[in-house]
């Protein structure tokens, strides 16, 4: 065995144990992925249980996070890319047109590999995004800011220059204002992009850490390339290559005892 | 890999391969760019030379609170032309700003990939670099026929139209370096897209389409040809309705440079003076929005 499957196995179980009988939030069926000709994601079907972290790994190009960006139908914005099949949030397919896309994106949020705060303050960046669908008394979306803030593990740093801009905290603090932008939509699901890849070691271990706590509220679903992180943060795993889904199950089996040569090969740093 | 051995390198090569002869290409191309750079530098520095020494020995109080003189009398000052250009300006600007700033916008944010947005960009291209005095007399056709006479808006609308080709460009530029993760980011908050475009990426580029106006503002402000045929010139007050000509200061040097009184003379070296120095202010003020946008 490698030295990254040690450490990978050492680490496993440091975060609660997968829940699989958590009612299922997202059920993707048969889903297809279309980049203009080429086929990114082939006959996809998943389950992705309520109030658990689902890891997706796979190696560059995979589909990892064409599969991440359906959910919101982010994909959209780019004419030439399209989906086929069903992706059910609580029973209700997204991909319909009768869905609509914007309030899709409010109740599943999405937080990228870099951070992007908006070029305004840092109230105003949370504010944006809760002002889009409620309207509120100012008293009452300060408890909010407030609120959001205090979850993503970042009031304390910033409770003195709200009205400072958001471009100006550290890569680490603009990814976790991205994360409270996120959160205070109240959202049901949350996406993340590789959204560790662009940080340092410390601000990485933050936002797992955040991670792990926002998962009793939220359900999440995490790409990332980091197969260590993939089995601290996650309770699930899927595996994907070449746009196809190899193996899903519960992480610590997927990284202890996988079914499949292909996955044992990947975890284990043979191929990559 | 290993390291290689002696026996598979090639064999030292000499030295001296260098022809003395790329020495002296390699200095010959350096002296000649040196040269021609100075001689254009030169040319340059002659010009702003004689406008700052001629122009100042123009200025006096007089120049700025007395209309420009008739022909044979005395003294006389530009006042008139000032404040027209001032109006002039302020009105091609007001028209062109929202028509470039929107037509920039949809060809950034809307029109990728599209042909209309391909065509239109490639008419505001050929408009950018249209003659002048082609939109001049358009303009005249357009407004001054119909209208039955001179008027500032007609100049307004001339100067206009030179406005908005630079403002479209610069918007579409400023617009085009807003990165797209920024946008989806706002999309994926469930922002629709007038939101992510009016709140998001104007905010992101507004420091550079703010510049845009400001240079756009700069090229009008010295713009002669498109109101010779418009505002045309008045040595008196306008009227306040802006009906008939309106002074402005391009249109008065043009007059007065080559006039046999010397009192006009004086008076179009101090009207030089002035828009180039307001023309040079502007640049300062608009590099430094850039400026402190890249700080930020």
């Amino acid at each position: 065995m490698s030295p990254i499957a040690i450490n990978a196995s050492s680490s496993i179980g440091s975060s609660a144990t997968a829940d699989a009988t958590a009612p299922v939030r997202i059920a993707v069926r048969n889903l297809n992925f279309y980049y203009g000709d080429f086929r990114g994601l082939k006959d996809i079907n998943l389950n992705f249980h309520d109030r658990q972290v689902t890891a997706l790994i796979g190696p560059s190009g995979c589909g990892k996070s064409t599969l991440l960006r359906t959910f919101n139908r982010i994909y959209s914005l780019y004419p030439d890319q399209r989906a086929e099949g069903e992706i059910l949030l609580d029973g209700r397919n997204v991909l319909s047109s009768s869905i609509d896309v914007n309030e899709l994106r409010a109740r599943v949020g999405m937080v990228f590999q870099k951070p992007t705060p908006f070029p305004m303050s840092i109230w105003d960046n949370i504010a944006f995004g809760i002002r889009l669908y409620e309207k509120l008394p100012k008293s009452e979306l300060d408890d909010r800011i407030e609120e959001a803030l205090r979850k993503a593990a970042l009031w304390d740093e910033v409770k003195d220059k709200l009205r400072q801009s958001g471009m100006g905290l550290s890569g680490g603090q603009q990814q976790r204002l991205c994360i409270a932008r996120t959160i205070a939509q109240r959202p049901e699901v949350i996406l993340f992009d590789e959204p560790t890849s662009a940080l340092d070691p410390i601000s990485t271990g933050k936002i797992e850490e955040l991670i792990e706590q926002l998962r009793s509220e939220f359900t999440i679903v995490i790409v990332t390339h980091n197969m260590q992180q993939a089995a601290r943060i996650s309770q699930f795993t899927a595996f994907m290559y070449l746009g196809e889904l190899v193996e899903f199950g519960e992480t610590t089996k997927i990284f202890m005892n996988p079914n499949k040569k292909q996955t044992q090969d990947y975890i284990t740093g043979r191929f990559g | 890999m290993d390291a290689a051995t002696p026996s598979n390198l090639a064999a030292p090569v000499a030295w001296g391969r260098v022809r003395r002869g790329r020495h002296v290409a390699d200095q010959a191309l350096k002296i000649i760019c040196t040269v021609f750079t100075m001689l254009g530098a030169l040319v340059l520095g002659w010009i702003l030379m004689m406008l700052l020494v001629e122009g100042f020995s123009a200025l006096s109080p007089a120049v700025f609170t007395q209309v420009t003189p008739g022909p044979g009398t005395q003294g006389g000052g530009i006042a008139n032309a000032i404040v027209g250009s001032l109006i002039l300006t302020f009105l091609g600007i007001v028209v062109a700003t929202p028509v470039g700033v929107l037509a920039g916008t949809y060809l950034a944010e809307y029109g990728k990939g599209s042909k209309l947005a391909e065509v239109i960009r490639f008419l505001n291209d050929i408009l950018l670099s249209a003659p002048s005095i082609l939109i001049g007399l358009f303009v005249y056709t357009l407004m001054v026929q119909p209208m039955g006479g001179y008027s500032g808006w007609a100049g307004g609308v001339a100067l206009a139209i030179i406005a908005t080709p630079v403002i479209v460009r610069t918007t579409e530029d400023m617009l085009r370096i807003v990165p797209g993760s920024l946008r989806e980011a706002g999309a994926a908050l469930g922002a629709p897209m007038s939101t992510v475009i009016m709140s998001i990426s104007w905010r992101a580029a507004r420091a550079g389409m703010l510049t845009g106006i400001l240079l756009a503002m700069a090229r009008i402000a010295g713009e002669t040809a498109p109101l010779l045929f418009t505002a045309l010139n008045n040595n008196f007050w306008f009227k306040p309705n802006l009906m008939g000509g309106v002074s402005n200061l391009p249109v008065m040097i043009y007059q007065f440079a080559l006039a046999p009184y010397q009192n006009w003379r004086e008076l179009a070296w101090a009207g030089a003076l002035l828009i180039t120095l307001s023309i040079l202010a502007l640049s300062i003020v608009a590099r430094m929005f850039l400026k402190k946008d890249g700080a930020r």
